[in-house]
């Protein structure tokens, strides 16, 4: 076969891969040919991550970048469903266990898996290039760190989050609509808000969130922002209620930081944790920038699920085979790791950030 | 006076404000997101919202998870 016999076989394949999707007129040959040189981050690839990249890459975005710190255990496989029980057993890193299947499913695609922790440092260079960021992060601490990002680059990201049988979702398209600091003025503090390690999560709710993100993305991508969502989408599906809150107002009204007085703070380093290797012990500290809200309301949402040992100045449990000590002003000491990207997972996860 | 609260009849008292309400519901100082009547309330009119009787309000949480 030479090279125009392979092109012309190539494009036939990728026509009848595609041809349900350009069949859709709003979409079309030309929609569909925008999103195949599309570049999507999926920045977390846990439950939300999952079902993002599964979507975009179906679809033929062309390239899927995937950024997670953390392994896959057999607890994920009830939401997360890119990963199988052999990937739980190997203990696989998520982005690379992600990657080879979505390889399987769709070898046109680039796939890029990326081992590592989002942080003030690294996360302008994961977002070199990229068109769309899809937040499948399991806490808001990333989630200002990728608005600031986003932000000051112009690029369109996609807020989601879950909890129990409820999930949001906001798309945030900068200079056009508010964004997640004028949503939220401020992180909330740091284990003040509920985790799906602590008050659980149910698979259904992902894939309803995951998929009104993986769709804001394929607008986006393909060219029809005028189709973005301008509201907040709120579903419960425990409730079965779906809400939808227009958030434009915000635009005007909100002093934010971030779109209006355009300081970053969260990209500067100067808002977010600090972690620090503990050396010679195993362990690794934690520091928030402010207080946690209350010990107290932590021990109620922790003390259902682990043996705690608790004083006036600290709480003690152990998960995934580390001890951690988390002091009043919400300082934590995770031991039984050197790996700051474990023990940020193990605070996230289990205290909230 | 009666409420509608994320779609359920409540009882509120007379001129409570937006942010006495979320103080009821425990979630003052947490991450939420308010409407009244289809009408976005920001967060700087919250203590200065005075509800109405009859007033559909949508309060919703906004989660980490993921």
């Amino acid at each position: 076969m030479d090279d125009n016999q392979f092109q012309i076989a190539n494009f036939k394949l990728q026509t009848e891969r595609y041809i349900r999707q350009s069949r859709f007129a709003p979409l079309g040959e030309d929609g569909q040919r925008r999103l195949m040189a599309g570049r999507a981050l999926v920045c977390g690839c846990g439950a939300l991550g999952s079902a993002i990249a599964n979507a975009l890459v179906r679809a033929g975005a062309g390239l899927v970048r995937i950024v997670d710190r953390d392994f896959v255990e057999l607890s994920n496989l009830q939401r997360q469903s890119l990963f199988d029980e052999q990937d739980a057993a190997a203990g696989t890193p998520k982005a690379v266990a992600a990657a080879e299947k979505l390889r399987r499913i769709n070898s046109t695609v680039a796939v890029e898996p990326v081992v590592a922790d989002v942080n003030p440092m690294n996360v302008e260079c994961f977002c070199e290039g990229i068109d769309a960021i899809l937040d499948g992060t399991d806490n808001f601490e990333t989630r200002f760190l990728l608005n600031d990002v986003a932000v000051k680059s112009g690029i369109p990201w996609i807020y989601g989050g879950c909890v129990g049988a409820e999930g949001q979702t906001m798309t945030i398209l900068p200079g056009e609509t508010p964004c997640l600091g004028c949503l939220m003025e401020t992180c909330p503090p740091w284990g003040s808000t509920p985790t799906c390690d602590t008050a659980g999560i149910l698979g259904p709710i992902v894939g309803v969130i995951a998929s009104i993100q993986a769709m804001e993305a394929i607008k986006i991508l393909s060219g029809n922002r005028a189709a973005v969502s301008k509201s907040l989408t709120a579903v419960d599906l425990w409730q079965n209620r779906i809400r939808q809150i227009d958030v434009q107002k915000l635009l005007e009204a909100a002093d934010c930081p971030t779109c209006k007085r355009r300081e970053f703070p969260w990209l500067a380093g100067r808002e977010g944790s600090r972690t620090a290797v503990l050396c010679g012990r195993n362990a690794v500290q934690i520091t928030p920038p402010r207080a946690i809200s209350s010990l107290d309301e932590l021990a109620a949402r922790l003390s259902p699920h682990f043996a705690l040992v608790k004083n006036a100045y600290l709480l003690r449990f152990r998960a995934e085979d580390c001890e951690i000590t988390l002091f009043a002003d919400g300082r934590a000491i995770v031991s039984g790791t050197d790996d700051i990207g474990v023990a940020r997972s193990i605070y996230a996860k289990y205290i909230g950030a | 006076m009666q409420i509608e609260l994320n779609g359920e009849n409540r009882e509120a008292p007379e001129g409570i404000t937006v942010a006495d309400l979320l103080e009821v519901l425990k979630l003052a100082g947490k991450p939420v997101a308010v409407e009244v009547n289809r009408e976005l309330v920001i967060k700087a009119r919250h203590a200065e919202h005075h509800l109405a009787p009859g007033d559909r309000v949508e309060v919703v949480s906004l989660v980490g998870g993921g």
